[in-house]
Formats: C-alpha cells, sequence, structure tokens
C-alpha cells in the first residue's frame, strides 16, 4: 500500500515546491493593487463662489445639518458626547470635512476615512456656510490662491518642511500612530489642500494664516501640483512610498534572480 | 532496523569493525556507531547530452555565439542609444530614456558575454574530474638553510648587530619619521573646540527669540492657534555663514499651542510653557531623527525612523518605541513685543545618548 501512494506523494511535493512562489507572487500583485486603488482615490473640485453666503442658502444649510449631521454634532452644532462642537469651526472645516466624504462619517475609527461625498456641490456649500454663520472661523478660500501657479522652490521648501515628515517628500502620504495616517495628496483638489492646512482636520496640526501665508500656501499648492504631473525621472516609482516598496521588489525580484543565476551557474548540464 | 535495510553484507563488515575496535580501544572512548554511513564515492561519471548527441553539441555551440553576437549587438545599442536620446538640459523625461536605453544595451552586452561563457563552459568544454594536489608550502632544507645564510652574512657586513649606537639610532629615527603625519593629520579636525561643550551647549540663549524655519521670522504668541505646529530656528541661524547645518541640527524646535488644561508640566517646569504653547528640541533622543510628527488631537508626537513616540502633554515623555528618555524642552515665554523668546539654553543635552551623558 504504502510503496503505492509514494509517487503520488513524491509528485505532490514538487507542485508543492511551487506553491511558496506563488504565495509571494499573489502578496505582492495584492500589494500593488491596494497601492493602486489607493492612488486612484478621487475627490471632486470644488470651486469657491463669493455668492453663495444668502440667508436663503444659510437656512437651506441649517436643514441639511439638522437632517443630517445633528444627531452626533447636536441640534444647534454645540456638540454632544459624541461629536465636538462646530461653533467656530468655520465654512472651510465643512468644506473639506463633507466636500472630501470624510463627513457625515462612516464608522467610528482612528480616523474619518475618505469615501464618496454624499452631498451635491451645492448642498456642501449650504452646509459649510451654515456653520460658517454661527461664529467666526476659516472662510472657504479666495480663488487667487488656488490657480497653482506659485513659486515651486518656495512651496517645495515649505513641504518638505512642514509638510514631508507626515505626508512622505513625494506627497504619497505615511503612517501615524495607532491606526492613524497621513493621506497621499496625489488627486487632492487645490481648495480642499488649502483648507486641510488651515483647519487642521483630524490630527494634522493647524497652519493658521500667520503661520503660512496665503500666498505660502499658494506656493504649497503650486508645488504638489506639479509634483503630481512632473514625470517620475527615475522610471516606475513603485508609489514612492521609499524603502517598503523598494526594498520589497529587490527582496523578491533582485535577490531571487541572483539565486536562480547562481543555482543555473553552478548545476551540472544535462 | 537499519541492518534490514542494509542487507546482509553491510550488517558483517560493520560487526567486524565492532571487534577490531573494541579490542584496542577502552571501552567508553569510542563511540562504534553499527551502521556507520558508507563513504559513497563519487557518483559515475555521466556523459551530457552534447558528449553524446552531435546535433546536441551543434546546437550548444550555436547558441553560444549568438549570445556573444547578441552581446555585440548590445554594445552597439547602448552607443547609438547614447546618440539617440540625448540628455536635454531641465528635461528629466529625456534622462530617463538615455538612462533606460543605454542601461538596456549595456546589461544585453554583459547578460551576453557571462551567459555565454557559462553555457560554453558548462555544455562544450571538458567535463572529465580531475585532482589538482596541492604543492608543498616550505623550501628545501638546503633552500632555508642558504636563506639563514644570506641573512647572517648581511649581518656580518654591514655590522648591524655589532654597531648598536648606529642601530639603536636608526631604529629611533623611523619610529618619529610618522609622527608629523599624526600631527598634520589632526590639524584637519577642528581646533581649539571641546566635543562634549559643543554637544551640550546650543544656540538657543536667553532672550532669543523664537523664528520659523527658514525664513528666519520672529514668532509672536498671538500667532499660534490652538492645534498649530511650527518648525523653530533661533533667531539669527538663518544669517550665519559657517556651520549653519550643525547648528541647525542641534537647535531645531517644534513649537506647538495646546490647551493649558491639558498640560501636566513637571515640578519646576511650570513657568516653560507660555499660555499653553510650549517648544521641545526636535531631535530623537534615540538616534537624533527629527521627530516632528505631531499629531494635534492625540498631541503624540512621532518619530519616523524608529516609532518611537513623545507624550506631549506629559513633557515628551516617552510612551512606545526604543528613545530613552524624554525630549528636552526649551524653556520659552515673550517679551515686551509680544515674540516668543527663550528663557535659557536647553537645561540637558540635546539628542541620543554620548559619552558624557549620565
Amino acid at each position: 500500500m504504502r510503496k503505492t501512494t509514494q509517487p503520488s506523494r513524491r509528485g505532490r511535493t514538487k507542485t508543492g515546491r511551487r506553491h511558496p512562489l506563488a504565495t509571494v507572487a499573489l502578496i505582492a500583485i495584492g500589494l500593488m493593487m491596494t497601492g493602486g486603488a489607493y492612488a486612484a482615490i478621487n475627490a471632486g473640485t470644488a470651486t469657491a463662489d463669493t455668492d453663495i453666503n444668502t440667508q436663503v442658502n444659510i437656512d437651506e444649510g441649517a436643514k441639511l445639518f439638522q437632517a443630517n449631521c445633528a444627531t452626533c454634532h447636536g441640534m444647534e452644532a454645540d456638540g454632544t458626547v459624541d461629536a465636538p462642537s462646530l461653533v467656530g469651526v468655520g465654512a472651510a472645516s465643512v468644506d473639506f470635512q463633507v466636500g472630501t466624504g470624510r463627513m457625515p462619517m462612516q464608522m467610528q475609527g482612528p480616523q474619518a476615512q475618505q469615501k464618496p461625498v454624499q452631498f451635491t456641490d451645492l448642498q456642501v456649500k449650504q452646509l459649510a456656510v451654515y456653520v460658517g454663520s454661527l461664529a467666526p472661523g476659516p472662510g472657504i478660500p479666495d480663488a487667487q490662491y488656488l490657480t497653482g501657479d506659485g513659486d515651486l522652490a518656495n512651496g517645495g521648501e515649505l513641504f518638505r518642511i512642514n509638510c514631508a515628515m507626515c505626508h512622505n517628500v513625494a506627497a504619497a502620504g505615511g503612517a501615524l500612530t495607532q491606526g492613524k495616517f497621513a493621506p497621499p495628496l496625489a488627486g487632492v483638489s487645490a481648495v480642499h489642500k488649502y483648507e486641510a492646512m488651515v483647519t487642521g482636520p483630524q490630527n494634522m496640526p493647524v497652519f493658521n494664516d500667520l503661520v503660512i501665508t496665503p500666498t505660502e500656501k499658494s506656493d504649497i499648492i503650486s508645488y504638489l501640483q506639479h509634483l503630481e504631473a512632473a514625470p517620475s525621472a527615475g522610471g516606475f516609482g513603485l508609489g514612492s512610498i521609499g524603502p517598503v516598496s523598494e526594498g520589497l521588489f529587490l527582496w523578491i525580484f533582485g535577490l531571487g534572480s541572483i539565486v536562480a543565476l547562481t543555482i543555473w551557474i553552478t548545476a551540472r548540464s544535462n | 532496523m537499519a541492518q534490514d535495510d542494509n542487507g546482509g553484507k553491510d550488517s558483517v563488515s560493520s560487526g567486524q569493525h565492532v571487534s577490531h575496535d573494541a579490542l584496542g580501544a577502552s571501552p567508553g572512548t569510542a563511540v562504534i556507531v553499527r551502521d556507520a554511513v558508507q563513504d559513497p564515492g563519487l557518483p559515475p561519471h555521466r556523459p551530457r547530452t552534447t558528449d553524446i548527441n552531435p546535433k546536441a553539441e551543434k546546437r550548444a555551440e550555436r547558441v553560444v555565439y549568438t549570445l556573444f553576437y547578441l552581446s555585440l549587438a548590445g554594445s552597439i545599442f547602448a552607443i547609438a542609444a547614447y546618440i539617440a536620446f540625448p540628455i536635454i538640459e531641465g528635461d528629466s523625461g529625456s534622462v530617463r530614456l538615455n538612462n533606460m536605453f543605454v542601461g538596456l544595451g549595456m546589461t544585453l552586452a554583459l547578460l551576453g558575454l557571462g551567459v555565454g561563457a557559462v553555457h560554453w563552459g558548462k555544455a562544450l568544454m571538458h567535463d572529465h574530474e580531475g585532482i589538482d594536489i596541492r604543492h608543498p608550502q616550505p623550501g628545501t632544507t638546503e633552500e632555508r638553510a642558504a636563506a639563514i645564510n644570506v641573512i647572517d652574512e648581511a649581518n656580518r657586513e654591514s655590522g648591524f648587530g655589532r654597531r648598536t649606537m648606529i642601530r639603536n639610532s636608526l631604529l629611533g629615527a623611523l619610529i618619529v619619521f610618522p609622527l608629523p603625519a599624526v600631527v598634520l593629520f589632526r590639524g584637519l579636525a577642528p581646533m581649539d573646540q571641546d566635543p562634549v561643550a559643543l554637544l551640550k551647549h546650543t544656540m538657543w540663549e536667553k532672550g532669543t527669540r523664537l523664528t520659523h524655519d527658514p525664513s528666519g521670522v520672529p514668532i509672536k504668541a498671538s500667532d499660534l492657534t490652538l492645534g498649530s505646529s511650527v518648525q523653530v530656528i533661533p533667531e539669527g541661524l538663518a544669517e550665519l555663514e559657517h556651520h549653519k547645518i550643525e547648528e541647525k541640527a542641534k537647535a531645531a524646535v517644534l513649537l506647538m499651542r495646546l490647551d493649558p488644561k491639558d498640560l501636566n508640566p513637571l515640578p519646576g517646569r511650570e513657568t516653560w510653557a507660555y499660555d499653553g504653547i510650549v517648544a521641545y528640541s526636535k531631535v530623537c533622543t534615540h538616534v537624533g531623527c527629527p521627530v516632528a510628527l505631531y499629531e494635534q488631537q492625540k498631541h503624540h508626537l512621532l518619530c519616523p525612523c524608529h516609532q518611537s513616540q513623545f507624550d506631549v502633554t506629559n513633557n515628551c515623555e516617552v510612551i512606545f518605541g526604543p528613545a530613552k528618555r524624554a525630549l528636552p524642552q526649551l524653556p520659552i515665554t515673550v517679551d515686551s513685543e509680544g515674540y516668543l523668546i527663550a528663557q535659557s539654553d536647553f537645561t540637558e543635552p540635546v539628542g541620543p545618548s554620548f559619552w558624557e551623558r549620565a
């Protein structure tokens, strides 16, 4: 009995030998697809409209707020045990959080995740002007700072000093503590970049107009747009997330080819 | 068990071994294995297909010279690519094309040579196995005696052993000869500087204004809102002409504004913050990476290199990771014009451990 089963077992170990490699390849493909999915995150474009700040829109915003936000933030937007008060956060904060789909929040967690936007552009603006009308706070930025024709060199230096430690030098994002992370900045619209800087959403520090002036913010936005548009001089960027993806690539393909060559050189010719 | 597998012949021979060794060695000093592994010797020579089949030999020959021709084509391709895809100044795409095609040509050139040579050696060159016996290292007795004789004669004729004054003065001169080099090389290192003092003090002193990195614009306490964080350098650093990088590496500070209620200052440090504004050294106490990943809700500072975490509300004490000490705090206050100033230098050395640090 045993003798008859032996050849088939031997055959199985031969195919089994390929299995670890197949797993590694699957993991690599999975990682690349996840990275690609992150890069493909898409944000709606919003334009600053100066005429939006009317009583009609504020009233519409109040209705939308009471229907969609008041459960957590309170009927008067003054906060509950579940969510902070929104008095004084400003229109910019609402435009960023709702305009990128982070609010209404999908679920409790280390930080609010981006998801498809749930309101039309007009509704987002109405919510923003309503919350902006409660108390003074940072407003939706002026369009002159969002054109992307600022000083690239200055923007690059400011980005590396103030932003790159969390968002990665290539703006590809990075990990923070306990499940929090700084998101990649590719695909984020200029107005949302500006609003994030001025309001400091989630755990991002606040960069108000006295710390980084509106012109400097415009420079940073211009630099990020340049970074996104410029081709990578080194070829395939592997997600630009640094030693993790590059190391993995070399471990699998670089070392793999060295091992294969070594085996071929030392094997006897048939 | 083993005897069954090996068959009768092996068990007989190993049985003979037992009786033979048992006579000479005392019991307990030799371990005699009944089923000792036999030296299998070299496997029988197996001819390759290229040895037997003339067609296979021809094919291998074709593969080898094709590879060498491919290598030749690769080299020419690399030259052609260098001319066809020139590097245009200011166009990073041209650099990429140039590098890629020149690199592909050179890869083909080198791999063609290497793979061809290895395949030639493996498939076509003679594959008989031979043993080269190592040559003895020492010379013959006569040669060695002659060498000693030469040395003795040189000693006798020069008087090296006999004229001790000459010998000792020569040795002394040779020993002192390299000393000027030591002095010269010492001159390349910084002079009149105590590294311990350099590591213990930074550009900060009483009254130095906190300024923005990189512009050097002074910062007012009123500039910061709750949740702000500012990268800070001392006043005057932006204008330094020498040692700017060294001074910045020691004096870089992260300024953060928290709710004053969130801060739990250590005894004696109650006056080091100004209205919730705290300043901490940006140099990690582990191996000196810049710690500037500030989370404004959790008040955690994260070091990106080895994931050390510091709690800003509790004097930047370490809450996770390999760092051993809290980040040094810079005592700050405001001057009469409302600008943030340092009360003094850091009260402890910044950065990781060093030899004089307790």
